[in-house]
């Protein structure tokens, strides 16, 4: 049984306010094996971006880790700070984030970029690490990098852009990749390539993806298993192909049922009724026990715990039984 | 659904709103807005209240003794044995009375000035926003021009061509009036580019468009709906150009070209000050200087505190 | 690159037309420059006569290419107060107000970024703290005080440095520099530190404002996600970013210096071209105002032509042309 790559145990994130301290992320877990990629999905505003932030230690202040653990191949990495945070980003974790238009230095070429991520981890320089450079950029899909490499960003595509966004993060081989919303920016037609390719790089170098995103076409093209958060919590977690088939928690049963497809009958999409509640109102009990439609009385008091139904996790009071069943 | 009671609930007053308001909070909990406007308003009371408030009379020939001049502060007189809190210049005049007449003048000109510009760049703005096409092109050239020029140049140019079309005899009496148009001249394209954004924004949004279907006057549009979004931008900058038109007043008087001599304002107080320098009557020059510096700063410490209350990007 | 270069010498023409019409305007119709050539003795018929040969009632658009003209042979008129051409008294004045401006707004730059970098990177510290709010502070001290304030403490207290005038200059044909002498040297420090005051804070403030911005931007963060180190973090990426909007903004800024020394000069008794103007405003020398108005024209459309190619040269992407964007 080999050490997970990444494990998050009941991570907490709080933002103080003035009226009080708000929790985006409230006892998250899971855990992510090498070489396994893990959705997060969910609607805006449920706190997967947070989780991801909190992960690598970027989370944007007054943002604060008010509890849990993070762990990397083992070793506690969310008491860490300045330096020792530091060496970890890029050589261990690395991160890429929505707008490859904003991502970029505008001002810097992007050989310049690349070789200076090289540099700053890897003990190589000059030529070595521009050559390295190189290379990443045609593994990438970068037509003629010879010449491309001396190029400013605003003289590439948004397709291709990403495409150095993602050279750049995979530039000091980190074990573990965070993906936030890395599609959501492109064009439709572009997405498709760009998950292809960070499916096949991952597999090729055995990096570890965190995959956060709102879109569960995305998840299904290229996740091993999935997590649905709502509301800062984690409400099931499993396999992509249970999950997708069988939805055991209300609010996977809804997202899952509101994805348009070609062969049902249907002549209106599905909707579950309500919305997300905002983090200065948070219903007690579950969370989602107000739009609910299996709502049972312990819901409107009680927090359910993750709670083992076959091969996922779903926190719902309707497998209470599994729950009390040894 | 929503977890509110059912029940609508009667909006608070807008006073318990203000009170409420973030601005209000983010105010009470800043002691250096407190503080500044306290100074402020201290300052301001006191010059607006002057004729009542002032010790004395200085500039009222008849009660001068000239035997009581250059008295330095807090001691009496050897002539007189009266005392002066701030002592008395050349002439015999309080100093403190001088100062609290003078910062009368000075936040008059202040004021109006502020006044001026911001009737003239919101109206500017509004119309540059809304009829849009060349006239919107000239007006905001024309504003970029004042934003680059030093204020004090437009001021003095305004000043001088002024001077060049008033016939000498009515220069004594027109000289505040020029002044306020003078400095109002010189700061009137921020306001004129705020309120022109504001509009332009408004101005395609649907239900002006309706409104404008209907027949309601554009006045009355603009009145309702664009006038509210700017006044806190405007709010903003007029009060930190109100800490600059009194500097710039007082520059104008330091140089000999603001308010005349009968009405000095604190800028002619430092002016006159500044001869006894170096012979060693220090505080004809210190008191006033000190007050105009404490008016400016006070006024613009609210200010960059307004802005970033104000500032949505900042909280 | 060609094209960028002819449109911003187009519009400068443009605006040195502008401005040499309301130049045009304040001469012909503002004061009477019948009145101040002929005493009050001179009667109707004499007047008519000479507003005849100084071709006065010719048409306007005559009289301002004669106008124009006439600058462009260095023609400004002659002064209303001293009956001298006023070209001869620009050129005595202006090394005075040009070195003056060139050495405050190179020491509010120099320390204005260092300044304002430093702010930015301590932003939470002492000292940090300590700057903004005498900065704040120096917003509000009118330039005339900051002037005075120096006199006081190194003239009349310390002795250590003139109170007025320029001391010995050494001249080289028509221009002339107090850089060469002792006392001219001494007589520079107060007037540059007074009239740089203000360029400074506004610099500092501004570096420290964009510094800011740019290390809250998203390739910023991307950075830090790749483990870049903190310093290369702050002078490699965010201080280069904030370069481009410096530049602009402070040699706009830089534009305006000549205008602005018109206080420091009259404070400090400096025989310069601000001290000029003042005169002429007090004595309604139109002739004066008028060329003084040209000469700052020049100046501020000279400095963003400056600028406009300086942010050519900085920022890649406005050197943009067709063959090198590639899908």
């Amino acid at each position: 049984m080999s050490v997970p790559v990444l494990s998050v145990l009941n991570l907490r994130v709080e933002f103080p306010t003035r009226r009080g301290s708000l929790t985006a992320v409230d006892g998250v877990s899971f855990d992510i094996m090498p070489g396994e990629v893990l959705g997060l999905v969910g609607e805006s505003g449920a706190g997967k971006s947070v989780t991801g932030a909190a992960v690598i230690g970027l989370l944007d202040p007054p943002g604060r880790l008010a509890g849990g653990e993070v762990r990397l191949a083992g070793e506690r990495i969310d008491r860490l700070r300045g330096e020792a945070m530091r060496r970890l980003r890029g050589k261990h974790i690395g991160m890429v984030f929505q707008d490859p238009m904003t991502s970029l230095n505008p001002l810097m070429r992007i050989g310049d970029q690349l070789v200076e991520t090289i540099s700053a981890h890897l003990d190589m320089s000059g030529d070595a690490a521009r050559e390295r450079a190189r290379v990443l950029l045609s593994e990438v899909g970068i037509p003629a990098p010879d010449l491309r490499i001396d190029d400013y960003p605003h003289q590439f595509s948004g397709g291709m852009r990403q495409r150095v966004v993602l050279a750049l993060a995979l530039a000091a081989e980190p074990r573990l990749i965070i993906a936030d919303e890395p599609t959501t920016a492109l064009d439709v037609s572009v997405q498709a390539q760009i998950i292809a390719l960070l499916k096949r790089l991952c597999a090729q170098h055995g990096v570890a993806v965190l995959l956060i995103t709102h879109d569960m076409g995305v998840i299904a093209e290229t996740a091993d298993r999935v997590a649905v958060m709502y509301a800062g919590r984690i409400v099931e977690i499993g396999p992509l192909r249970a999950v997708l088939a069988q939805p055991l928690h209300p609010y996977t049963q809804g997202l899952i049922g509101a994805i348009p497809t070609l062969d049902s009958e249907l002549d209106r999409l599905v909707q579950i009724p309500g919305s997300m509640p905002r983090l200065t109102n948070m219903p007690p009990g579950c969370a989602f026990h107000p739009r609910c439609p299996r709502v049972l009385a312990p819901c409107r008091t009680e927090r359910p715990p993750q709670i083992d139904v076959a091969r996922s996790t779903a926190a719902c009071w309707l497998y209470r039984e599994q729950a009390v069943a040894p | 659904m929503s977890m509110d009671s059912p029940l609508p609930q009667r909006q608070p007053g807008v006073l318990r709103r203000a009170w409420d308001s973030d601005l209000a909070w983010s105010f009470c909990r800043s002691p250096v807005a407190v503080g500044a406007s306290i100074v402020a308003a201290v300052m301001i009371l006191a010059a607006v209240l002057a004729p009542w408030v002032a010790p004395h009379t200085p500039f009222d020939a008849a009660t001068l003794n000239l035997m009581e001049g250059f008295s330095p502060p807090g001691e009496p007189s050897p002539v007189s044995g009266r005392v002066f809190l701030l002592g008395t210049d050349g002439q015999g005049r309080d100093v403190l009375s001088a100062i609290l007449y003078g910062a009368r003048v000075s936040l008059l000109v202040g004021f109006a000035s502020v006044l001026f510009s911001v009737v003239l760049g919101v109206s500017l703005g509004l119309v540059s926003g809304y009829v849009g096409g060349r006239t919107d092109a000239l007006i905001m050239r024309i504003a970029d021009i004042q934003l680059s020029l030093p204020a004090i140049l437009i001021a003095l140019l305004v000043f001088g061509v002024a001077r060049g079309l008033i016939q000498p005899a009515y220069h004594e009496e027109a000289a505040i009036a020029v002044l306020i148009v003078a400095i109002g001249l010189s700061n009137w394209a921020q306001y004129a580019r705020t309120v022109r954004g504001s509009t332009l924004v408004e101005r395609n949004k649907d239900y002006v468009l309706a409104a404008r279907v209907m027949g309601r006057p554009v006045t009355a549009i603009m009145r309702e709906h664009v006038l509210p979004n700017v006044v806190g931008p405007v709010l903003v900058i007029a009060t930190i150009n109100l800490a600059l038109a009194i500097i710039e007043e007082a520059t104008l008087s330091f140089l000999g070209v603001g308010v005349p001599p009968t009405q000095p304002s604190l800028g002619t107080l430092i002016r006159l000050g500044q001869q006894f320098l170096f012979s060693g009557e220090w505080w004809i020059l210190l008191f006033p200087a000190l007050a105009l510096v404490l008016l400016a700063l006070s006024i613009n410490l609210l200010g960059d505190w307004l802005r970033d209350a104000l500032n949505p990007r900042l909280r | 690159m060609l094209a960028y270069i002819l449109r911003s010498l187009a519009q400068a023409i443009v605006v040195m037309l502008a401005v040499a019409l309301i130049a045009f305007a304040m001469f012909r119709y503002v004061g009477d420059p019948i009145a101040s050539m002929v005493g009050q003795e001179a009667s109707v018929a004499d007047r008519a006569a000479l507003a005849e040969r100084l071709g006065l009632n010719d048409p306007v658009m005559v009289q301002f290419g004669r106008f124009v003209l006439g600058i462009l042979h260095g023609d400004f008129g002659i002064s209303y107060r001293q009956g001298r051409p006023v070209a001869d008294l620009l050129a005595e004045r202006l090394p005075a107000t040009v070195e003056l401006a060139v050495l405050s707004s190179a020491m509010a730059l120099v320390f204005g970024i260092a300044l304002g970098v430093y702010t930015a990177i301590n932003r939470r510290g002492v000292v940090a703290n300590l700057l903004m709010t005498l900065s704040l502070v120096g917003v509000s001290l009118p330039t005339f005080l900051i002037g005075i304030g120096l006199i006081f403490v190194f003239s009349v207290e310390l002795h250590w440095l003139p109170s007025f005038g320029r001391g010995d200059v050494v001249r080289f044909g028509w221009w002339s520099t107090g850089l060469l002498t002792d006392s001219g040297r001494k007589s520079l420090i107060m007037p540059v530190l007074t009239l740089g005051f203000y360029q400074l804070t506004l610099i500092m403030r501004l570096v420290r404002a964009e510094m800011l911005e740019a290390l809250r931007s998203d390739y910023i963060k991307f950075a830090r996600a790749r483990g870049i180190p903190e310093r290369s973090i702050r002078f490699r990426h965010a201080l280069r970013n904030t370069m481009i909007p410096v530049t602009t903004i402070a040699g706009l800024q830089l534009g305006s210096v000549i205008a602005f020394a018109i206080v420091t000069e009259s404070v400090f008794q400096w025989p310069g071209l601000g001290s000029l103007f003042v005169q002429a405003v007090q004595f309604v020398d139109i002739p004066v105002m008028a060329a003084y108005l040209m000469f700052v024209a020049l100046v501020f459309v000279l400095v963003n032509l400056a600028v406009d190619l300086t942010y050519f040269a900085l920022d890649p992407r406005l050197r943009e042309t067709e063959q090198t964007m590639v899908r």
